[in-house]
């Protein structure tokens, strides 16, 4: 893995579907019923169930650790949720594109990555950044 | 309701021990779909230089987000649980968590702020072994919506 500045990240698309949510809230134990219920979502003012945005947030940290080859080399990361991934009940779900590059090499052997996450076109994380420790 | 900036810096008594199991680990791994054996299959771990399966790097929120809610539950902080959504993440790994990890959480009133009528609140937890080492630190900020149907 090559790690100058400006390098990118291979692209990853995962799919998303309500069966990713569900498997995801009982993992996680956030039962949070907007990311299951249509009803208690829309009741809400959303447009309908949405994925945990930290669900969204492991995603692109695997895309991160695919990288490294190594889940352990991701030293901290950060991001804001900016909008929320809509989850549609179909077969098809939703997808999230994940984009990365390296922004800047640290001290002590570590770079920081940059992370582009949309959804349906939208950016649905702001200011991601993994801190990785490179081999 | 506007919070109050003196919360700042309100510490609370640590969790209860949270002990990590190689199942959880599985489970939460393959939730979120990676299969990378260091999460699963302790010998590939050993051989990645581990002592036993590690962490997904984001599991570490089953544990802090948890032990957050102790702010929700301060009567001082006067939060409407089912008005906050989840505005920031942010983590820094001391060293992954890893199977018979008996974890602790110490949780801090780290940010507190209203913008726009909504409340900006950021729980930082300490997450660290019974016998003190480092493992975590977790910086959540909790949005507690003023308008109904506005998301953050």
């Amino acid at each position: 893995m090559s790690a100058d500045v400006g390098t990118e990240l291979p692209e990853q698309v995962f799919r998303v579907t309500r069966a990713d949510l569900v498997r995801y809230a009982g993992a996680s134990g956030d039962f949070n019923p907007i990311h299951w219920s249509d009803r208690v979502a829309t009741s809400v003012g959303l447009p309908g169930v949405i994925a945990h945005g930290m669900f969204t947030m492991a995603l692109a940290g695997r895309a991160v650790t695919a990288w490294t080859g190594d889940p352990a080399a991701l030293v901290g990361y950060q991001v804001r949720f900016g909008r929320p991934v809509v989850v549609p009940d179909d077969d098809e779900g939703a997808e999230v594109t994940v984009r990365g590059t390296v922004g800047a090499l640290l001290d002590d052997g570590l770079a920081r990555v940059d992370l582009t996450v949309t959804s349906g076109g939208e950016k649905v994380l702001s200011l991601a950044r993994a801190t990785v420790r490179l081999p | 309701m506007a919070l109050d900036r003196a919360l700042v810096g309100r510490s609370y008594p640590p969790s209860a021990v949270y002990e990590v199991g190689r199942a959880k680990l599985a489970e939460f791994a393959a939730a979120i779909g990676s299969d990378d054996p260091v999460h699963t299959d302790a010998d590939a771990a050993r051989a990645a230089g581990h002592p036993d399966v590690i962490a997904p790097p984001t599991f570490a929120i089953t544990v802090t987000l948890a032990a957050a809610m102790v702010v929700l539950d301060d009567p001082d902080v006067g939060i409407d649980y089912s008005r906050v959504v989840h505005g920031e993440q942010r983590f820094t790994h001391h060293r992954p968590i890893r199977a018979g990890d008996r974890l602790v959480a110490t949780t801090t009133i780290d940010a507190a702020r209203s913008v726009a009528g909504n409340d900006l609140l950021t729980a930082r937890v300490d997450l660290t072994t019974e016998d003190g080492e480092a493992v975590c630190t977790s910086l959540s900020m909790l949005v507690a919506r003023g308008n109904e149907g506005e998301t953050a």
